[in-house]
């Protein structure tokens, strides 16, 4: 194993290879990563389009843009499509694929075939979902019980697509596990891992034993609709917040699955623009994985209203507050790294930066939510709104797009316009915090989520919000367009244009096939910034 | 590429093992079966299920080579567990624990 | 095609004692994967269990307590075979393993006709899955697992053909010590279905 090398003399840039059958049938993971960026970033989009529908509707009290009907599904599939298209597959399918065999030294994932497979799931899930839009659900994205036993509206078929999605999202997981334990280059300790690594295990851990509970949640579901099973159904003895309990023993680690790599994305530009080894390595690596471990143990907290007993709320509330211990221990050691540190605030270090603001923000909001009393009174009000967006937008989107800008000129070998890229930053950050900040003040006020009408005194506010989705919305627009107009005309991007430590820097650009020449040999851990070679 | 290494430390079970095991997964079957029809009031399921937890457990360590895996193995089969116990214990202790029934 | 094979060889660099291991953890964890599968009908079971305890009594009798057992020992044996035909494939018998995974593929066919006969005679008794909660989780429970078994065939089917193709030897083997893993939890899924089901007090 230490002294096998690929049989590569000649520098084969992984991109060389044209033609359709070249990517669809590639186990390289460089390409089945491309794939998986390419995927969730058009779903992104399409779901950010229907977010801005919904918010053109908010824009005047009365619903006069849309049926309150078609708002319910415009929602839908808003948060269908971000959720289970966009945002559980999203960085970990994307920049996991492409990074974990590069950061631990090895040729591609343990196994090539089945990661092939899963994205080709991934697939076949996406198409039975828009397959199911013709009778487009209206149930949200959480498909409650009793409502979605009862609409008349193609719930078997959307959920049965988020039933295989689940499937590829399990074996990339396992994909994952064991290439980073079995996978590692001679030298690559655990305690010299990358941290975008450590959680991107933690991700896939989640990945693997939460998501088999959905599954079977929405295969029952499933049989409620079609065979007639009453296990969510009162009358037959059914108990519709069972659904709810096993829905969020799933959807409340998804959460986890969506935000920890967009932290393990954060722990890596971090150090390299503030050019100071990472402050806290092994308390960011361990706190991945106690992220995970407590993420199983609150998913009761989404349902303080639905009528789970007083026992079981209150544990749940307490549990819920674990959380903070890991997540403050990130965001300290973040801030701590940065703490006299020489910043160069490229583009993606402005993206780490929002993250660590905004995901603050969201997590703080959090505590609020968490907290019995104060729940009953936020619970499903646009306060929930906007504590949810602050820590999928300005925490996993602000990472996602931070590692867009990271790992640009790694993965395409081209450079994009760093200035245009500032300036859609501050579009996208100013824009952002003006559509939701402003939603904290209505949910305060009882303004509820899911609504395509509200009362008059909300108007203002509603329509700053829509104000702000509009400069948001221009500003994902110019990243976009400078993004894509970057792999036409980008300067030629060197190997190493940030002076990272990390091995996915010391290849070329883009890597080669199997990535290594000969495999490395590791003698130190990736953040050994500032100190003299 | 060598091959030899992993086979040579590779343990192989032998028959005779096997058929002690499957001896004893059947009679363990014939006391499950008998005892069900005793009625012992609730003890009846605490015996079954720790029955067929010493019956898997003996198909885990022995026919699936359980035994002889290392710690990370025993870990990834182990955790499972615990987490299905977590989501059959904290939704009894919700569904019985309501105030209001629905 | 030159870039096919380049892309053909891609994957089969790793080194076979990783490869080995690294079969056998993937399986391993898809085996959690799959507990956890079942564990939402557990959960079910537990909760529902517990509220209408009558119903489970008055309504398990209803099931084939003989059919039941029978298909235990079949299951049970085959697990044993499959057991056999790892080490037997580990010794390089090629023969003897070939023997052996029929024989399990047999039990489980064997399995799936015992089923097929317990269904008809609850169909027959106009029992079907939304009769009761008890028969919806004793369908449920039993057709996911029968889905299991099938599944668990189709992959020794595989194991067969390539056995006798001679693709297995006591150097290489993966597949089939992995397939077996695979059947097991078949096995070890049904010793708690049994008594949840047919074995109430």
């Amino acid at each position: 194993m230490a002294n096998h090398t690929i049989a590569h003399n000649v520098y084969v840039p992984f991109l060389e290879k044209k033609g359709i059958l070249s990517w669809i049938l590639s186990t390289d993971h460089k390409r089945i990563g491309i794939m998986y960026l390419i995927s969730i970033s058009f779903f992104f989009l399409v779901a950010g389009v229907f977010a801005l529908l919904l918010r053109y509707e908010l824009l005047t009290p009365a619903s006069d843009f849309v049926q309150p009907h078609t708002y319910n599904v415009l929602f839908t599939l808003h948060g269908s499509i971000m959720v289970f298209f966009f945002i559980v597959p999203g960085l970990a399918a994307s920049f996991g694929n492409f990074l974990i065999p590069l950061m631990i030294g090895a040729p591609d994932v343990a196994f090539p075939k089945l990661n092939l497979g899963s994205y080709w799931i991934y697939l076949l899930g996406t198409v039975i979902v828009l397959i199911a839009l013709a009778k487009p659900a209206d149930t949200g994205w959480t498909f409650y019980t009793p409502y979605s036993a009862t609409t008349d509206t193609d719930v078997v078929l959307i959920t049965f697509g988020v039933f295989v999605l689940g499937f590829s999202s399990i074996l990339t997981g396992l994909n994952f596990i064991v290439t980073i334990h079995k996978m590692r280059a001679p030298g690559m300790t655990w305690h010299r891992l990358p941290l975008f690594i450590w959680a991107s295990y933690a991700t896939a851990v989640l990945q693997l034993l939460a998501t088999p509970v959905v599954g079977i949640t929405l295969l029952l579901l499933i049989t409620e609709r079609t065979l007639g099973v009453g296990f969510f159904d009162p009358a037959k003895g059914g108990d519709p917040v069972l659904f709810q309990n096993f829905f969020w023993f799933y959807s409340h680690p998804a959460v986890y699955i969506m935000i920890i790599p967009a932290m393990g994305v954060i722990s890596e530009i971090i150090p390299v623009f503030a050019r100071k080894p990472i402050f806290g390595y092994k308390a960011i690596a361990y706190s991945s994985l106690g992220i995970a471990f407590i993420s199983f143990l609150v998913w009761a907290h989404h349902m303080f209203t639905s009528g789970i007993s007083d026992l079981a709320a209150t544990i749940f509330s307490f549990l819920t507050f674990l959380v903070a211990i890991p997540t403050a221990i990130k965001v300290f050691n973040w801030t701590a790294t940065l703490y006299k540190g020489s910043i160069h605030l490229h583009s993606a270090m402005l993206y780490a930066l929002a993250f660590v603001f905004l995901f603050t923000i969201g997590g703080l909001t959090g505590l609020f939510l968490g907290a019995l009393a104060a729940d009953i009174h936020l619970h499903d009000t646009y306060f929930v709104v906007a504590h949810m967006h602050y820590v999928m937008i300005g925490g996993t989107v602000m990472g996602f797009f931070g590692a867009l800008h990271f790992w640009y000129p790694k993965w395409f070998g081209r450079m994009f316009n760093e200035t245009v890229a500032k300036i859609a930053w501050f579009l996208i950050f100013i824009g952002f915090n003006v559509t939701f900040f402003p939603q904290f003040f209505m949910g305060i006020q009882g303004m509820p989520r899911r609504y395509a009408t509200y009362p008059a005194e909300f108007e203002s506010l509603m329509a700053l919000s829509t104000y702000g989705s509009w400069i948001l919305g221009l500003g994902i627009f110019i990243m976009t367009i400078n993004l894509i107009a970057g792999l036409i005309n980008g300067e030629k991007a060197p190997q190493n244009p940030y002076g990272s430590l990390s091995l996915e820097w010391q290849v070329p650009s883009p890597p080669p096939l199997e990535n290594f020449e000969e495999i490395p040999h590791v003698t130190d851990w990736t953040y050994g910034y500032g100190k003299k070679k | 590429m060598s091959t030899h290494s992993h086979t040579e430390e590779r343990h192989i079970t032998g028959n005779k093992t096997y058929i002690i095991v499957w001896a004893a997964l059947m009679v363990m079957t014939v006391v499950t079966v008998y005892v069900s029809y005793i009625n012992f009031g609730m003890l009846n399921i605490v015996i079954a299920l720790v029955v067929a937890s010493v019956k898997a457990s003996i198909v885990a360590l022995y026919f699936m080579h359980l035994k002889f895996e290392d710690s990370i193995t025993w870990v990834f089969a182990l955790f499972p567990l615990s987490l299905l116990a977590l989501l059959i214990g904290m939704t009894i202790t919700d569904t019985f624990t309501r105030t209001i029934v629905p | 095609m030159g870039d096919a094979s380049l892309e053909h060889s891609h994957g089969h660099h790793m080194d076979p004692a990783v490869e080995y291991s690294s079969s056998k953890l993937g399986m391993w964890l898809f085996l959690g994967t799959e507990i956890l599968l079942f564990g939402g009908l557990f959960a079910a079971y537990a909760i529902f269990r517990a509220k209408y305890p009558e119903m489970f009594f008055e309504q398990h009798v209803e099931l084939n307590k003989k059919m039941g057992a029978v298909n235990t020992c079949i299951l049970i044996f085959s697990s044993l075979t499959m057991a056999m035909g790892v080490s037997a494939i580990q010794r390089g018998k090629q023969k003897a393993t070939a023997i052996l995974i029929l024989i399990t593929i047999l039990c489980g066919l064997g399995f799936g006709v015992v089923k097929y006969f317990e269904y008809s005679a609850k169909f027959h008794h106009h029992i079907y899955p939304d009769t009761s909660i008890f028969f919806s989780l004793y369908f449920l429970m039993t057709g996911l697992h029968m889905l299991h078994v099938f599944i668990g065939l189709a992959i020794l089917g595989v194991l067969f053909v390539l056995t006798l193709k001679g693709k297995f030897t006591a150097k290489y083997n993966t597949p089939v010590e992995v397939g077996g893993l695979y059947w097991h939890l078949v096995d070890l899924i049904w010793i708690y279905l049994f008594p949840l089901l047919y074995l109430i007090g």
